[in-house]
């Protein structure tokens, strides 16, 4: 086990080079600066200055070796914009950002995979139609629209919860948000739930535990849900990565304070280093969850080994 | 007995303010929201020239002079006195000798001179070097060639000795937050940027970064009794339609309106009412690269003016959310001229003057442009099949906004559509057209003209208000004549205002930024 997670952890470690590499290069190349975004008429000479104080006079490839180090010892770099330490910055936004995923995960999970089980249990039934109306609707709906749709009904027409913003952080001001996330992947843990669960109902081993005589009840307790969280619990990982991405919409909309409005609006500045350091820990988080779901593999599914 | 005007709706060119007897109410809190897209940029506002970060500023901070909505110029703000000497040249303020910076301290002429140099450090390019740069040795200290601004002297501990290099209203370049006062000792520390300290009425409480900025009501402010208000909170609020939730949900005082909600509110009754408008300094227009042949003519630019069915797209696609622009200067500038009638809608006579610039079948250029709904994409989209039905082809070269403003000031276009800001000093947006003034500060056009150049530098030079203002609008008018745009609009600034929220100012150079102090919330607030 120990061997496993310490090569899973070393195979992350060209993931992770990949990626910063791909997002330095790339915003070395994309026209527009920080200089420019601070002063609309900066003489041309005060722009070299501040791009040398910036280091952003330096070839690219010395830029890279720089912020690699500095990477390294944990040093995520300053932003030019609040000239603030990077890290500090994250560290003010991901809670909110967990908060908000986790408990999208939660809703998601908690209404999409029994959806899909009971779907799966009578399927072409009402309850199998219904649900599958509801999940490829989730799947459908754009999430922006979704969440102006919640505002408009729980916040102004009934009142029971606040249209934006993010208060003391609690669950009033967290729920709009999470489940503005959360539909798309309850809709898909709702489809993938039900035909993992109507493939497994039709396996062999399920067809023998039968036909020894074990009631439908252990069939389903024992074989096919056991069976059906392994494919569960992978797109749940894969999602979990998806969400960290989906936040910036959600977050925008109710002037939610995470990752995904502090990445989008560092592009928008040209704030390399906060830039870097937000998508940084984007690709770890999503590393990190998927870690977890393969641990987890070997725990709900004892066939599975970390050879 | 206070008196307080109550801002109500303007249509059309005017601007009606009804004004009621009505006593402040202290205390509640006001809930103000920063509309302008993404999170505030810094804590540090001299580092930050963006309108969303100065809505804050305008609570936390304070600066020499102070922008006066109702008469439409700075007023002096950290000072009580400015005695003009030495030909109009040296200003000798005297300081405010009871204004406190939130840590207690009392604020003093080393605090200012402290301030002003720090903006002119030029590894930082500070926007407000901008206007520093007028006092007499600043550029040398941006320039690294000095380590102090040589024209800032202080005389003693309330009373500097500021000597300009050109004789100018210096109002007009220390109003705004980005020149704002800070204090010597602390703002040097690296907690300033977590805990910011000012001078304005309120002071800091709490930033939630990408949501909100809070502030509580400083006592020691130097304005006897106020501010009124408790607190003030700032919600970053992008998106328009979730405004509109927050704003008829009575979660938020205040909402900017765009062209669609700006109809929706004007003909729904019950927010009708919570409409102000006025139109900004800021015009709108296309401007065309002299250094693109066609270009280079005016009759060619002039055709453009006349091929395009300006007030169509103002009327249809802006929603009637602008004032159709009659040349550069606004119609809030003290320099703009009523008389002034804008480019008729005439193709036949864009296709003459076309055919007499020797363009008879038209020609083709590249129009670079933002998304932005206002002055972007879609306006181009809709000029388009104008300019064709004239015989000029456009291709269009979408960019940022960020991009935008580097390809404007670079000269990197055969043409660009752009907002800029036209005011509050008529005399500083039309010195942009001036021959001197490089491309990359504000001269986007490369324009140059003698005769333009004369006017302005008469304009300057004269002691008579009355003479320069005529100076000023003969140049406004040369300038409509030379067309080296397209005048489209100037913008119609829309806000929403709850009823209960008192004392909101008509601010021609943006509507968003209220001297908050004079601000207050009766009992009907749900903030009270």
């Amino acid at each position: 086990m120990l061997s496993f997670l310490f090569r899973r952890l070393l195979q992350t470690i060209p993931t992770v080079l990949a990626v910063v590499a791909l997002v330095f290069v790339l915003f070395s190349v994309v026209p527009g600066s920080i200089v420019s975004s601070m002063s609309d008429d900066a003489d041309p000479q005060v722009e070299l200055r501040m791009k040398k104080q910036l280091g952003l006079d330096d070839p690219v490839y010395i830029r890279f070796g720089t912020y690699i180090a500095k990477l390294a010892t944990g040093d995520f770099g300053t932003s030019f914009r609040t000239r603030e330490p990077v890290t500090f910055m994250i560290a003010k936004r991901i809670w909110p950002t967990l908060q908000l995923i986790f408990t999208a995960m939660v809703f998601s999970v908690v209404i999409g995979v029994p959806l899909g089980f009971i779907a799966a249990l009578k399927p072409g039934g009402i309850v199998d139609t219904l649900a599958m109306v509801v999940a490829v609707s989730g799947l459908s709906i754009a999430k922006f629209w979704l969440g102006l749709v919640l505002m408009y009904l729980f916040a102004l027409k009934l009142g029971w919860l606040p249209s934006f913003g993010y208060g003391d952080g609690g669950l009033k001001y967290l729920i709009l948000p999470a489940v503005t996330l959360g539909v798309s992947p309850m809709a898909l843990f709702a489809r993938t739930t039900r035909a993992a669960v109507l493939e497994i109902m039709t396996a062999d081993f399920v067809r023998t535990a039968r036909s020894k005589g074990m009631s439908e009840t252990r069939v389903v307790k024992w074989h096919v849900m056991r069976n059906a969280l392994v494919i569960i619990l992978t797109t749940v990982g894969l999602q979990f990565g998806g969400l960290m991405g989906q936040a910036v919409v959600v977050e925008k909309l109710y002037s939610w304070p995470g990752i995904g409005s502090l990445l989008v609006d560092s592009v928008l500045q040209r704030d390399i280093p906060a830039v870097q350091g937000s998508i940084l820990v984007v690709v770890l988080s999503f590393l990190a969850i998927n870690l977890l779901i393969d641990v987890l593999y070997g725990v709900i599914d004892p066939r599975i080994r970390y050879a | 007995m206070f008196r307080i005007v109550a801002i109500v709706a303007g249509l059309g060119l005017a601007l009606v303010a009804s004004a009621e007897a009505q006593t402040p109410r202290k205390g509640g809190t006001i809930r103000m929201t920063a509309p302008y897209g993404s999170s505030f940029t810094s804590l540090d506002i001299l580092t930050t020239q963006r309108a969303q970060d100065e809505i804050y500023a305008k609570a936390l901070h304070r600066s020499l002079y102070i922008w006066n909505s109702a008469e439409g110029k700075p007023v002096l703000e950290l000072a009580k006195e400015d005695v003009i000497s030495g030909g109009g040249l040296v200003h000798t303020f005297k300081l405010r000798d009871d204004a406190y910076f939130h840590n207690g301290r009392k604020m003093t002429a080393d605090d200012v001179i402290w301030t002003y140099n720090r903006i002119m450090d030029g590894t930082k390019a500070y926007p407000g070097a901008r206007y520093v740069r007028v006092i007499e040795g600043a550029a040398a200290v941006e320039k690294g060639q000095a380590k102090e601004i040589s024209g800032l002297k202080k005389i003693d501990d309330f009373t500097i000795e500021m000597k300009l290099t050109e004789k100018v209203d210096p109002g007009f370049y220390f109003w705004n937050a980005i020149t704002s006062i800070y204090p010597a000792d602390e703002a040097a520390k690296d907690s300033f940027l977590q805990k910011p300290i000012g001078l304005g009425p309120f002071k800091f409480v709490e930033h939630v970064p990408g949501s909100r900025i809070v502030l509580e009501r400083w006592d020691r402010f130097y304005k006897a009794g106020k501010p009124y208000a408790d607190k003030i909170i700032v919600s970053v609020m992008g998106e328009a339609a979730a405004r509109d939730v927050a704003f008829r949900n009575k979660e938020i005082d205040t909402s900017v309106l765009g062209p669609a909600q700006y109809v929706a509110y004007q003909n729904d009754a019950d927010l009708k009412g919570t409409v102000v408008e006025v139109a900004e300094v800021f015009t709108r227009y296309m401007g065309m690269n002299p250094a693109f042949k066609p270009f280079a003519d005016k009759r060619v630019r002039q055709a453009i003016n006349y091929a395009i069915d300006t007030d169509l797209i103002i009327n249809k696609l802006v929603k009637g959310k602008a004032y159709r622009a009659t040349s550069w200067l606004p119609l809030t500038s003290p320099a703009y001229d009523k008389a002034m009638k804008p480019y008729a809608f005439d193709p036949a006579k864009a296709k003459q003057l076309l055919a007499d610039a020797g363009y008879p079948t038209g020609f083709e250029f590249e129009w670079t442009t933002s998304q932005n709904e206002s002055w972007g994409l879609p306006i181009v989209s809709a000029v388009i099949p104008m300019l064709d039905r004239v015989g000029i082809k456009a291709k269009v070269k979408q960019v940022e906004t960020a991009v935008l403003a580097e390809v404007v000031r670079s000269g990197d276009y055969q043409a660009f559509i752009y907002s800029q800001a036209t005011g509050p000093d008529p005399q500083a947006a039309l010195k942009c057209f001036h021959s001197a003034t490089p491309q990359s500060a504000c001269n986007y056009m490369n324009f140059k003209n003698p005769e333009f150049d004369k006017l302005i530098d008469e304009a300057g030079q004269s002691d008579d208000a009355a003479k320069r203002t005529q100076l000023l609008q003969k140049a406004n008018a040369l300038l409509y004549e030379e067309a080296p745009v397209w005048f489209f609009n100037y913008n119609k600034a829309v806000m929403a205002v709850q009823p209960w929220l008192k004392g909101i100012q008509l601010n021609a150079t943006e509507l968003t930024h209220q001297n908050v102090e004079d601000l207050w919330v009766d009992e009907s607030s749900p903030a009270k």
